[in-house]
């Protein structure tokens, strides 16, 4: 057998290793034999330098860690190898205590008999000789660790808040009262999202615009915060502590230093439009216009693809009206360059749109609703100042139908279930009972109502009589069959409690569509860096653990951005990413992992190959010395970079080439004098 | 010239002999050629699927088999009957799902000297070639007769536009592919609301209560629209509501009179071709109100139907915006 | 909306899963029954419901439940008209027009006392077909309407006469040439079902 080229030079200074093997109770003592390894370990591998090998019920715990700490200082040890679980739960553990030891924590290796052993096999001979490979992996990995020094970054007090709505609200407000600056970015003309649509909220029946309307003046008159509406994030660069952001603010045409808000500008406008975002598309707005009167801020902004100035050159009655000279048709889009410490996602969601289910009906038949057009329409700011009304906007309605489920827990549209429905359908039973006194229907597969005070709420909507069919809408439709129901919508579905099917003639239907991701989400993740799931969901670095954090350092995401929720669950959110971007700012510096790829200069080709694979934007190309570099504050130590070179010129700190070919190596006992014996280890 | 493989099921020959005429007729101005499977058998329509698994696909295969085998430069069947279409489609489909029905029949085809690979042949119905290989606007150019003033209401009935394995229609509820065709040749389309709902197909044998209600419901719906005439493109449907509207209205106490033709008729009209040509007579309700809607026979003094049933308001709160009124892009991703 | 397919393993001593895994096997195709949640929206849309013992929906409860007899004797399937509509809105990919076939043959095979001529009426054609290759529409209404529906006969005269003068039905059958062809095929398909 040829020897490989890499193995083992004479010159390798002698380390001074310490192997521990855990016995993890029995989750691996009970498949692996670790008193065996131990010897092993400890007999075979003297020669590779483990002067100790010791094992221990539960290498964890404080008295495991001691026993580390306390061979470090007595025997000199320069390596620790932990033989236990995944480094994903406890590498940090035994970093630390090695540190306490005097060790430099990087000289540190957390080899997995667990997961990759004893959960996996359950041959004890041939698990145990596993074992022992992977610790003869992991000890000639260890001899060519590094002592590093994590990555210290100083933090910028300033933070971005990108979306306008509760979420970015609450976010907004809790850093800036605080005391640190805050940047805001919303694409409307105005913050408050969704909620600012609504009527009222469950289940306690608040007025939404009541409880949101403080919070934005609060947002609109803080002193730590810059708003910036009618603006989006063009692009980001940078990391954590430092990122340099711009800002497109689109142009308004009207100066806000002179505009007082007025609205006579509004009033004057010859051009009527239908609001599509605001009002859902069920009332009007002029082509200059604030969304709504409790706008913040309170500038209008010209919509200059329906603007019959900027069309035809004509009008300019909002000019011509101003009693302060505040339009300003010349006003060109204003490109901000700001400095953030960190960045909260608050972008929200979008509505599933039920024109993709025909057999409802939206779209054709006049008296089917969306959910957002009939929060509009109950609102007494809305179209109809609060009537609940047929689309021929007079006739109330004698009975209507409430659909769950729409667009949603379907394999043919979306698969999850959209959290707010249920309860949202509940609230609009209540409503139209409330104002119309009609007869309602609700037609559900299952009612979901699991936080506080949802399920009395059931209770109540039950009480005012509202009628529950457990039973999927199979159509809505206006072919009659019978004349009762000449003129009418009918809802047509299996009552699958009364097993019969039901033909249920009612004059409106009010869809509770789903909630799906922003059309444009997986742009915006493209442009902070973040990873984004298939259907377009904000992933979070820990579904359970961690849900306001992503994989890039220093951006946070908060509410409906994530998946959908309901506003109490928002809000938390947006309180946890302020939270956790404070604490960031206060430590005013941040340690990141030094396990980072690096580019050796000397050896790159300036081929550019890894330039566009890198997902956290980290590489840059310096044109002037046709080399590529790598930003250690962006790296996350991926790998995929030092994969991809086919010079082999990137390497990575903590997982060198070096490293990865002797772990190699010792996982295939080529380290050991006897080469025979090895053949016979290494496991089939 | 286009050329395809040619299914055309049973009905073709007997009581769907007017869909069989005009599509053949149609077939030349529109360049397109089609070559019969020789030797083709039944498809065993709803039936042979009801009594046994392996058998009825077995017999589907033969055919697809025999097709493969012919193939001439061509891996399409066009079928023109719904329920061919489906089965065929449908045995092609299941034979890669379920890997054990592909082995199992094969082995029934090997006693026959015959094999079949899953995949190897596309399938199609005769409308979606006609919308996406002929293209709308080669259809428009042919146009010489347009129906101005025939109110239609398309009638897709349930096996063509559903399952729809292969993706190949706009909606599985609400395809807009007949309208857009009824539409160039120049018709007056009816947004029927009905347009694949089902017409009964063999409960006219076996439950006539429920074919009758059926029936009723497409045809009273059509009548409440002020359709002259429904257009359908499976024979199974024009053979219910045309030759049971009779029994249908007996039974109801109704007297509806709407008239089903194959769309591959009126296409043939507006292509300029003789009804005689195109198998019109041998409807059971009457078609003269139609031809005499385009001029095509001493026109009688017939009644013209009341006007558009108004289904739009024009005050009131704005509705949703369609994509069909937007420019013809399709909702669905 | 057909993607992957879902693949069960059911424990085949569990006496009422063996109804259940009966009815998967032999469906064409994966029958994803286990991933029914009883929404519904087929029986909601399904055109002859009113007609039925059962509708679908409850007739799936019944297989997964295990109550073989009732949902054999069921006169749901015969009533089904293979619309579809139910298997393109199913919000669980349930294949369930294919196990409406599956159980009108398992209720064959069985002889359940279905309360409806539509087996009958299946076999018949089914006789056709194996008899010529093609369908023989004369043959089949009148040996049909001869067994169950004598008194339908006269009724139906005219419409028959009409088709006959209209051309549009053939009194004779038309015989394909490979016919023995055909049945080699089809013998070897029925040993292969089991």
């Amino acid at each position: 057998m040829s020897q490989p080229i890499h193995l083992f030079d004479s010159d390798d200074p002698q380390e001074r290793i310490g192997v521990y093997v855990c016995h993890c109770g029995t989750n691996i003592a009970g498949i692996v034999d670790v008193e065996e390894v131990r010897d092993w370990a400890g007999q075979r591998l003297k020669d590779r330098g483990v002067v100790v090998s010791r094992d221990y019920k539960f290498m964890c715990s404080s008295l495991g860690q001691e026993m580390i700490e306390k061979d470090i200082k007595d025997l000199g040890l320069t390596r620790v190898v932990v033989a236990a679980c995944s480094p994903h739960l406890h590498e940090q553990t035994f970093r630390t205590a090695a540190q306490r030891g005097g060790l430099n924590p990087y000289l540190t290796e957390l080899v997995s008999i667990r997961e990759q052993v004893s959960w996996v096999h359950t041959d004890k001979n041939a698990a145990t000789d596993k074992a022992k490979a992977v610790v003869s992996g992991g000890v000639e990995r260890v001899i060519k660790n590094q002592p590093l020094e994590p990555l210290h970054v100083p933090i910028n007090e300033a933070t971005l808040v990108v979306g306008g709505g509760i979420a970015g609200i609450q976010a907004a407000l809790e850093i800036a009262d605080g005391g640190y600056p805050v940047f805001m970015v919303e694409r409307e003309p105005s913050i408050g999202g969704h909620m600012a649509q609504f009527d009222k909220t469950f289940p306690t029946l608040d007025c939404a615009a009541c409880i949101l309307t403080p919070r934005m003046v609060s947002v609109g008159t803080h002193p730590h915060i810059n708003l910036f509406t009618w603006s989006e994030v063009e692009s980001v660069s940078g990391y954590v502590g430092n990122f340099t952001v711009t800002i497109r603010k689109k142009a308004r045409f009207v100066n806000e230093e002179l505009c007082t808000g007025c609205g006579i500008c509004q009033e004057k406008c010859p051009k009527k439009i239908i609001d599509e975002i605001y009002e859902a598309g069920l009332g009007y707005r002029k082509a200059v216009y604030t969304p709504f009167p409790q706008a913040v801020p309170k500038y209008p902004v010209i919509d200059k693809p329906n603007c019959t100035y900027f069309l035809k050159g004509t009008c300019k009655a909002c000019e011509k009206f101003c009693p302060t000279n505040a339009i300003d048709f010349n006003q060109k889009d204003e490109l901000i360059t700001i400095q953030v410490g960190n960045i909260i996602l608050a972008t929200g969601y979008d509505l599933f749109d039920p024109r993709r289910i025909p057999h409802y009906g939206y779209g054709r038949l006049a008296n089917v609703y969306t959910s957002l057009e009939f929060e509009r329409l109950s609102n007494a700011a809305g179209p109809t100042n609060g009537e609940i009304v047929l689309r021929d906007g007079k006739t109330k309605p004698k009975s209507v139908g409430v659909i769950h489920c729409v667009g949603s827990r379907d394999r043919n549209y979306n698969n999850y279930c959209s959290a707010i429905c249920c309860m949202q359908s509940l609230k609009f039973a209540h409503l139209v009972h409330e104002r119309t006194g009609a007869t309602v229907y609700n037609f559900y597969i299952d009612i979901r109502t699991p936080a506080k005070a949802y399920d009395e709420f059931y209770q109540r909507v039950l009480e005012e009589g509202t009628l529950f069919v457990r039973g999927r809408v199979a159509e809505v439709t206006d072919a009659a069959r019978k004349p009762e129901e000449e003129g009418r919508l009918i809802i047509q579905v299996e009552d699958t409690l009364a097993g019969k099917q039901r033909r249920i003639p009612v004059d409106m239907v009010i869809l509770s569509a789903g909630l799906e991701p922003r059309k444009d989400a997986k742009a915006t993740a493209h442009t902070f860096g973040i990873s984004c799931s298939a259907d377009g969901w904000f992933i979070e670095k820990h579904p359970k653990l961690d849900p306001v954090s992503t994989m890039t350092e220093g951006i946070f995401i908060a509410g409906c951005v994530t998946g959908p929720k309901d506003i109490p669950a928002t809000v938390s959110q947006g309180a946890a990413a302020a939270a956790r971007v404070m604490g960031r700012i206060q430590q005013k510096e941040i340690l990141l992992e030094p396990v980072r790829a690096s580019v050796n200069p000397d050896q790159c080709s300036g081929c550019r190959i890894c330039n566009n694979l890198c997902p956290f934007n980290a590489i840059t190309f310096i044109e002037d010395r046709m080399v590529t570099e790598i930003n250690p504050a962006l790296c996350q130590g991926c790998g995929t970079c030092v994969a991809a070179c086919p010079a082999g010129a990137i390497s990575g700190t903590g997982f060198s080439n070096e490293q990865i070919l002797r772990q190699i190596d010792g996982l295939l006992m080529l380290n050991l004098e006897y080469m025979s014996e090895a053949a016979e280890l290494v496991p089939a | 010239m286009d050329k395809y493989l040619f299914y055309p099921g049973c009905s073709m020959e007997s009581n769907a002999k007017a869909y069989s005429e005009s599509l053949l007729a149609v077939c030349e101005p529109l360049g397109l050629k089609l070559e019969e499977i020789n030797d083709w058998n039944c498809c065993g329509a709803t039936e042979y699927l009801g009594v046994s698994l392996t058998p009825a696909y077995a017999l589907i295969a033969r055919n697809l088999a025999l097709a493969y085998n012919q193939s001439n430069g061509t891996q399409t069947i066009v079928a023109p009957c719904s329920a061919c279409y489906l089965n065929l489609a449908k045995c092609d489909y299941y034979m890669q799902e379920r890997p054990e029905l592909g082995v199992n029949v094969n082995d029934a085809l090997a006693a026959g000297g015959l094999h079949y690979d899953a995949g190897s042949l596309s399938i199609r119905h005769f409308l979606d070639v006609l919308v996406n290989d002929v293209g709308l606007e080669t259809l428009k150019s042919k146009v010489v007769r347009p129906l101005k003033g025939v109110r239609v209401a398309p009638y897709l009935g349930c096996m063509v536009p559903r399952p729809d394995y292969d993706h190949r229609w706009s909606n599985p509820e609400y395809p807009n592919e007949l309208d857009r065709v009824l539409k160039v040749i120049g018709a007056e389309v009816i947004d029927f609301p009905l347009k694949t709902h089902c017409c009964g197909g063999h409960m006219t044998q076996i439950g006539p209560q429920t074919a009758y209600e059926l029936i009723y419901r497409l045809i009273s719906a059509a009548d409440q629209y002020h359709a002259d005439v429904m257009a359908t493109l499976c024979p199974m449907c024009q053979m219910n509501i045309d030759a049971y509207q009779g029994e249908t209205n007996r039974h109801k106490g109704s007297d509806i009179q709407m008239p089903i033709v194959f769309f591959t008729q009126l296409v043939g009209l507006a292509l300029g071709l003789d009804p005689k040509d195109l198998g019109f007579g041998r409807e059971f309700i009457s078609t003269k109100r139609v031809l005499d809607r385009i001029g095509l026979e001493m026109p009688e003094p017939v009644e013209v139907a009341p006007v558009t049933k108004p289904r739009k308001k024009q005050e009131g709160l704005p509705m949703p915006r369609m994509p069909r009124e937007a420019g013809d892009e399709e909702v669905n991703p | 909306m057909y993607t992957v397919p879902y693949i069960s393993t059911p424990d085949p001593t569990n006496p009422n899963l063996r109804f259940l895994e009966e009815v998967s096997l032999r469906t064409a195709g994966v029958s994803r029954l286990e991933m029914c949640i009883q929404c519904g929206t087929c029986g909601g849309s399904c055109p002859s419901a009113d007609d039925m013992d059962h509708t679908p929906r409850m007739l799936f409860a019944m297989i997964r439940a295990g109550y073989r007899e009732q949902a054999l004797k069921s006169n749901t399937p015969w009533i089904c008209v293979s619309c579809y509509h139910c298997v393109v809105r199913c919000p669980q990919g349930v294949h369930i027009a294919d196990v409406m076939y599956t159980l009108k043959s398992m209720a064959i095979a069985a002889n359940a006392d279905v309360e409806s001529t539509a087996p009958d009426f299946a076999q018949t054609f089914v006789d056709m077909v194996e008899a010529y290759g093609r369908s023989y529409e004369f043959g089949l209404a009148t040996r049909y309407y001869l067994k169950h529906q004598k008194k339908r006969l006269p009724g139906m005269a005219p419409m028959g006469l009409g088709m006959l003068s209209k051309e549009r039905m053939s009194m004779r059958p038309r015989k394909i040439k490979g016919i023995d062809q055909l049945h080699k095929i089809l013998g070897r398909a029925k040993e292969l079902e089991r």
